[in-house]
C-alpha cells in the first residue's frame, strides 16, 4: 500500500490553545483511517486543514506525494480531496438536488459557462439524483435545503462528498446528532463504500469505529497518542487510560 | 417551472412601458415619455445591480459611479469633439461612445472589484462605496469637464439607424436594452456560472470546499454588472444631455439598492418594479409636499423591514418579516 495523503508536523495554535500540537499521520491508499479523541481534541481543526480552511501554523502535509500545505481549499478539491462538515454546511435557499448538482458541477472543470440553463442539463442532474438515490434521498431531490431535517442534512453531506468523486474523503463526524438507527444505516453505508475510496473518518461513536475502521489514530490535546488496528488500540493502556477509560 | 404571478406582473408592466410613451405623445403629455425614460434606464442600471448584490449577495454601495462614469463616457468625448484638445478621445465620437462607456466601466470594476472582493459583509459595502466617492471627488476636481457644476453634453451619440435626438427613438433603445438586459441577467442567473455565485452568497466555504474559486467568479459577475451599469449611464448621458458628479453621490447608489429591495432583490423583474415604483412615488409625493424625502424614506424602510421579498414578494403573497 502507498501512502494517499502525509502529515508530518502538523502545528496550529489559538491563542494558548494547542489544537495540532506536532501531528504525524499517515492514510494509506484505500484505508478507511478513524480518528478518534475526546472534545476538542483537534479533530475538526485536523480536517479544516487537510481541506485547506485554515492554515498549520508548522508542518506539512502532502497529498499523492504532492506539497499542499499552502494550497487553496478549491485546488485540493480538483486534485482529490472532499470533505463533509460536523456542523452541516449546505446551501440552504437552494433545493437539495441544486446542492448535489454543485457538487458534480465542480469537478466538472471551470463553470464560465453563461448560457444553457444549469438545472436543465441533463448530466449534472442525472449524476446528482444518482448520489441522492445512494444516500436514499432521491425523493427529497426537489425540496428546499433549508426545510429537510437534521438526518436528512447529514445524508447531504455524505451526497456532496460522493458527488466530488474525489479519491479521498475527509468525513468530520457524519453521524453527529443522528438517532441509532439513521447512525446504523451510515455504518452499513460507509461499509459498503469502504476499499471504494480513502477514508479519513472522524467520529465519536466507538461501536461504528471499532466496525469500520482499518486503522484508528487516537488525538488527544492535539497530540497522536497512538495509531493503529483496532486490536492494538483496544488493548493499548495509554489509551484505555487518556481516553476510552473516560467513555463510562 | 410553475406559471407565477410574479412573471406575470412583470411582463405587464413592460407591456405598459412598450405601449404608453406613443400614447403620452399623441394626448400630448410628452414630460411623462421622459419619466418613462429615466424609469426605463434605472430600471436597467437596477437590474445589473441586482446580479450581484440579489443574486450574489454583494452588497455594492457604489453602483451609481458606474452610471456616472457612463454618462461621462458620453459626454467627454463629445465635449472635447467640439472644443477640441484630447484627439484621442475625441476621436471616439458618436458611435464609438456606448462602447466607451461599457469597456470604462468593466475595467473600473475589475480593479476595484479585484480589491473589494478581498473583503466582505460591513467591509465591503464600507470600500465600495469609498471606491464611488473617489470617483466622484476625481470629477468634483477636474475644472474642465464642470467640476461640481457638471458638463452639458452638446452632441448624443450616434448610433446606426438610430436618431437620440428624437425622445421616442431614445426611448425605445432604452425599453429594448431593459428587455435585453433582463434576459441576459435571467439567462446568466441560471447558468452554471449563476449557480455557482448563488451558491457562494448562500454558503462560500462549502462552494469553495467543492472545487469552486468563488472569488474569480464573484469578480466576474462584478465586472459584467459594472459594465451593463455604464450602459445605463450611456442611455442616461444621451438622455438628460447633462452629466455631474452628483449623478455618482452615495445618495445616488443608495436609491438603485432601494429600487432592487423595494423591488425583490434576486427576482426577474424585481429591479423593473422597484424602479417604477421609486419613479411613481417619488413623481406622486413631490407633487403633494417638498418634503416627500421623509415619508418616502419612511416607506421604504417599512417595505425593507416587513415585506418579505418587496413587491414581489407581496405579488408572491409573501408576508411577514424578512428572515
Ligand atoms: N477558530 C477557533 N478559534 C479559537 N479556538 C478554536 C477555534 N477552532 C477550534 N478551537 C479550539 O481548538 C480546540 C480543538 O477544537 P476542534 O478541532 O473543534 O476539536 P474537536 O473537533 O476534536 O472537538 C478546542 O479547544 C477549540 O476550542
Ligand atoms: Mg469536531
Amino acid at each position: 500500500m502507498a501512502a494517499l495523503l502525509e502529515i508530518e508536523g502538523l502545528s496550529k495554535n489559538y491563542g494558548g490553545i494547542k489544537a495540532s500540537d506536532n501531528v504525524n499521520l499517515v492514510i494509506e491508499q484505500g484505508e478507511l483511517h478513524a480518528v478518534i479523541g475526546p472534545n476538542g481534541a483537534g479533530k475538526t481543526t485536523l480536517v479544516a486543514q487537510l481541506s485547506g480552511l485554515e492554515r498549520p501554523d508548522a508542518g506539512h502535509v502532502r497529498f499523492r506525494g504532492r506539497d499542499i500545505t499552502r494550497m487553496p481549499p478549491w485546488r485540493r478539491a480538483h486534485a482529490g480531496i472532499a470533505r463533509s462538515f460536523q456542523i452541516t454546511s449546505l446551501i440552504m435557499e437552494m433545493s437539495v438536488i441544486d446542492n448535489i448538482a454543485l457538487a458534480v458541477q465542480a469537478r466538472q472543470g471551470h463553470s464560465f459557462r453563461f448560457l444553457r440553463d444549469a438545472r436543465r442539463i441533463p448530466e449534472l442532474r442525472e449524476a446528482a439524483m444518482g448520489y441522492l438515490a445512494q444516500v436514499g434521498l432521491a425523493d427529497r431531490a426537489e425540496a428546499e435545503t433549508a426545510a429537510l431535517s437534521h438526518g436528512e442534512h447529514r445524508l447531504m453531506e455524505i451526497a456532496i462528498a460522493l458527488a466530488s468523486e474525489a479519491p479521498l474523503l475527509l468525513l468530520d463526524e457524519p453521524m453527529a446528532g443522528l438517532g441509532p438507527e439513521e447512525s446504523a444505516q451510515l455504518v452499513e453505508f460507509l461499509k459498503g463504500l469502504k476499499g471504494k475510496r480513502t477514508i479519513l473518518l472522524i467520529e465519536h461513536d466507538m461501536d461504528a469505529v471499532f466496525a469500520l475502521a482499518d486503522r484508528i489514530s487516537v488525538l488527544v490535546y492535539g497530540h497522536v497518542i497512538a495509531t493503529g488496528t483496532p486490536a492494538e488500540i483496544r488493548a493499548n493502556d495509554h489509551v484505555r487510560h487518556a481516553y476510552l477509560g473516560e467513555e463510562d | 417551472m410553475k406559471p407565477d404571478r410574479k412573471t406575470a406582473a412583470g411582463l405587464f408592466v413592460l407591456a405598459l412601458l412598450a405601449v404608453l410613451p406613443p400614447i403620452f405623445i399623441w394626448t400630448g403629455n410628452p414630460f411623462y415619455v421622459d419619466l418613462a425614460t429615466r424609469l426605463v434606464i434605472l430600471a436597467i442600471a437596477a437590474t445589473s445591480l441586482n446580479l450581484i448584490l440579489g443574486y450574489g449577495g454583494m452588497i455594492s454601495f457604489g453602483h451609481a459611479a458606474y452610471v456616472g462614469l457612463g454618462a461621462y463616457a458620453v459626454g467627454i468625448p463629445a465635449y472635447h469633439e467640439l472644443y477640441g484638445g484630447f484627439d484621442a478621445i475625441a476621436s471616439f465620437s458618436g458611435s464609438f461612445q456606448i462602447p466607451l462607456a461599457v469597456a470604462v466601466c468593466a475595467l473600473f470594476a475589475l480593479v476595484t472589484g479585484a480589491i473589494c472582493l478581498r473583503t466582505k459583509g460591513v467591509y465591503f459595502i464600507m470600500i465600495t462605496m469609498a471606491f464611488a466617492q473617489m470617483v466622484y471627488y476625481l470629477f468634483v476636481s477636474i475644472e474642465e469637464y464642470g467640476a461640481d457644476d457638471g458638463l452639458v453634453i452638446d452632441v448624443r451619440s450616434e448610433l446606426p439607424g438610430i436618431n437620440l435626438d428624437r425622445p421616442l427613438q431614445l426611448y425605445y433603445l432604452a425599453f429594448v436594452s431593459l428587455v435585453l438586459a433582463i434576459v441576459i441577467v435571467r439567462t446568466i442567473v441560471n447558468s452554471r456560472f449563476g449557480m455557482v455565485i448563488q451558491g457562494a452568497k448562500g454558503n462560500d466555504t462549502r462552494m469553495k470546499t467543492m472545487g469552486f474559486n468563488t472569488y474569480i467568479y464573484r469578480l466576474t459577475a462584478y465586472v459584467i454588472s459594472g459594465a451593463m451599469a455604464g450602459y445605463a449611464g450611456a442611455l442616461l448621458g444621451n438622455f438628460t444631455t447633462f452629466i455631474s458628479p452628483e449623478m455618482m453621490d452615495w445618495t445616488r447608489s443608495g436609491e438603485l439598492m432601494f429600487m432592487v429591495i423595494l423591488g425583490g432583490a434576486a427576482t426577474t423583474f424585481g429591479p423593473l418594479m422597484g424602479a417604477a415604483a421609486f419613479i411613481v412615488i417619488e413623481e406622486v409625493l413631490s407633487h403633494v409636499t417638498i418634503y416627500w424625502h421623509l415619508p418616502f424614506g419612511l416607506m421604504l424602510i417599512l417595505v425593507v423591514l416587513y415585506v418579505r421579498g418587496g413587491i414581489m414578494g407581496l405579488i408572491e403573497g409573501r408576508w411577514g418579516r424578512r428572515r
